[in-house]
């Protein structure tokens, strides 16, 4: 149904606000030998709004989260970031341009504090040099290292861990970790923040938890992209949805259109041998 | 094995004793502590100790063997730049330390083909720069390769240093390069302060070069600079995630590694006066590397304990006969065995960094079955 609707990077519809478009992913193709992982995939992310990418298991949702963040180069198409194209970047100058993520396996540096991590983030943004460094003479090595350290503790605070940010990220339980992924990544400073499952783990506490964080962050203006198993978490969070099925876009619309989608709910109930469908919508 | 377990346990809690009061000492005081060892390793060959005279060498100059441990000491803590710190195995230091002191020994010596006849101090920073040069063209195209490989090609790297000093007759081979001069100065009456006879005054510089490298590695350590370097350790892919430009910080890591590395050798062949290629065979590079993993890769104290005890026991050892052999030549046995034991019982090494405690503590957990 809702295929191709988006394919055009100037979205010029009914204009209370004209949301602008912040990254588009645009007929994006990507194989692995003869596997084709995303087939032709288009979407935009628009400014300052919260969405979704949700399907089922080998769907394609963490690879094409990869292509976004340069992991993966695409075979064919393009991924636009800010109207510029993600072609030769490596993954750093990526995540310098504003696209940060955090990890579906949570990645932390094990034995560097809370604290650390996050201002090894922060770091993505100071241009302190080697030689600036060794030998401390510029202003710029203690101005950056204040400012990186205070920006950690107000990310630990605004992600709700800044009471053990001294422990070593191993030593924090996993809803601690899993929290300071996202300020991690929040401390690149980015324009696009995307999260790979944060609330795998979670608990229903925990997961309310987060959806309030993931609208605070959104509030304070960042763009989410967020991918989900948790279908309660997805639609009470997210503004729009996309629905990806083996590599391909099947759905995208409001979370209350995609609810009642039935090639959707096809997608992950299965269909029923009496009310037999097309799998696919062209 | 249990049996060593008090052992092992006792010395943890000793060492973690000390960091804790370590930490928990006011800044002036920290200060005033370090300023004691210093003083306490500068009178370092000058003193006598009444019942502990066996701590001083009996076959060797007692200063001679102090400036060995000291550029011992100085090749451990650049290497532990690039192992310790950024986690990159490199199995080829010696090479750097080779191409410091050929750089210097050409430059110099009346014996090269060169004849420049530089000054030792003049030969020094171009030493160091073509050292720190040589780590960046070896980075450059084999920083892509990880763990094993990266091993492996350093290795190689190393044994290209030693044949090309070997074989090349620019280089002069085992016949070596003789002549070379020492640093330069003069005592009050006039006769050189760098003779051949004291060894004390080449054990004070290098002293001096040893503290300007620990405060500088201290600084990197405590920046940006240094958080990449762990970050990349930890997790490479997560790091480069963060925007951290990890090959950027892996080259500037060997590239810093290879300087200290080029200034050691400098500082030895300024001692030796003579160099030839049967000095920079692999296991010099392996030895450094045992001194790092059991001193505490990532911990400067522990490094430096490290390498201090790799130049320190042999020389310490010498003259004492083992089987009818010399003690000094078991020395490759000798550390085998420590590196095995080590290994064993405190894989974090003896003075590990508190990061690498707790990322071994862990690690033994894992892998010890509960009983």
């Amino acid at each position: 149904m809702s295929d191709a609707t988006l394919t055009d990077a100037q979205p010029s519809g009914p204009g209370a606000s004209a949301p602008r478009a912040l990254l588009e992913v645009d007929d994006v193709v990507l194989k692995f030998g003869g596997v084709t992982a995303l087939n032709h995939v288009s979407f935009t992310l628009h400014e300052g709004e919260i969405l979704g990418l949700i399907g089922p298991n080998g769907a394609g949702k963490t690879t094409c989260f990869n292509v976004m963040t340069g992991v993966y180069k695409p075979t064919s198409g393009q991924v636009r970031f800010a109207g510029a194209p993600l072609a030769k970047q490596t993954r750093n100058e990526i995540t310098r341009m504003g696209i940060a993520r955090t990890f579906q396996n949570i990645r932390l540096f094990p034995e560097m504090t809370a604290l650390e991590n996050v201002q090894v983030g922060a770091d993505a943004r100071h241009r302190t040099s080697v030689p600036g460094a060794l030998f401390r003479i510029t202003p710029r090595h203690y101005k950056e290292e204040k400012a990186g350290r205070e920006r950690g503790r107000e990310l630990l605070e605004l992600v709700g861990i800044a009471d053990r940010m001294n422990e070593t990220a191993r030593n924090l339980p996993y809803g601690y970790q899993r929290r300071l992924e996202i300020a991690r990544a929040l401390a690149t400073e980015p324009k696009l923040l995307c999260l790979d499952e944060p609330a795998a783990g979670f608990n229903p506490a925990e997961k309310a938890n987060l959806m309030e964080l993931i609208r605070t962050i959104r509030d304070r203006g960042y763009t989410v992209l967020l991918i989900e198993h948790d279908m309660r978490l997805v639609m009470g969070v997210t503004d729009r949805i996309v629905v990806l099925e083996f590599g391909k876009k099947i759905a995208e619309g409001l979370p209350a259109e995609i609810r009642d989608n039935p090639a959707v709910i096809a997608a992950y109930l299965g269909t029923s041998d009496e009310d037999e469908e097309p799998d696919d919508v062209a | 094995m249990s049996v060593l377990n008090p052992v092992r346990d006792a010395w943890s809690t000793f060492t973690n004793r000390w960091r804790r009061t370590w930490a928990g000492l006011p800044r002036p005081a920290r200060w005033g502590v370090m300023a004691l060892v210093v003083v306490f390793f500068v009178f370092l060959p000058n003193i006598r100790f009444p019942g502990f005279d066996f701590i001083v060498t009996e076959q060797t100059d007692w200063a001679s063997t102090l400036f060995t441990v000291a550029y011992y000491v100085l090749l451990a803590v650049g290497l532990n730049v690039v192992v310790g710190l950024a986690g990159l195995l490199d199995l080829g230091y010696v090479g750097f330390f080779a191409v410091g002191a050929y750089t210097v020994a050409v430059l110099t010596s009346p014996d090269s083909d060169l004849h420049t006849k530089w000054s030792w101090l003049a030969a020094v920073p171009v030493a160091v720069g073509i050292a720190m040069l040589s780590g960046v063209l070896l980075g450059w195209p084999t920083l892509r390769l990880r763990g094993d490989y990266l091993a492996i090609v350093t290795l190689g790297f190393a044994e290209i240093i030693r044949i090309a000093a070997d074989s090349s007759s620019f280089l002069k081979g085992d016949r070596g390069i003789a002549g070379i001069p020492s640093p330069p100065g003069h005592k009050a009456d006039g006769t050189p302060l760098f003779g051949v006879v004291d060894a004390r005054p080449y054990y004070w510089l290098a002293l001096a070069v040893i503290i300007l490298i620990l405060i500088g590695v201290r600084n990197l350590e405590r920046s940006r600079v240094g958080r990449a370097w762990v970050a990349i350790r930890e997790d490479e892919d997560a790091a480069e995630a963060m925007g951290v430009p990890t090959f950027k910080f892996k080259l500037w890591a060997f590239a810093i590694g290879a300087s200290v590395g080029g200034l050691s050798g400098a500082l030895f062949v300024g001692e030796q006066g003579f160099i030839n290629s049967s000095t920079f065979q692999l296991q010099f590079s392996i030895l450094v590397l045992a001194g790092v993993v059991m001193g505490g890769a990532g911990n400067l104290p522990g490094v430096i304990l490290g390498g201090a005890l790799i130049a320190y026991l042999p020389e310490r050892f010498r003259g004492i006969k083992v089987a009818g052999t010399d003690a000094f030549e078991y020395r490759y046995f000798f550390f085998g065995m420590v590196l095995i034991l080590v290994m064993i019982f405190r894989p974090q090494g003896l003075l590990p960094s508190r990061r690498r405690a707790a990322e071994f503590t862990d690690r033994q957990k894992e892998a010890t079955p509960v009983e």
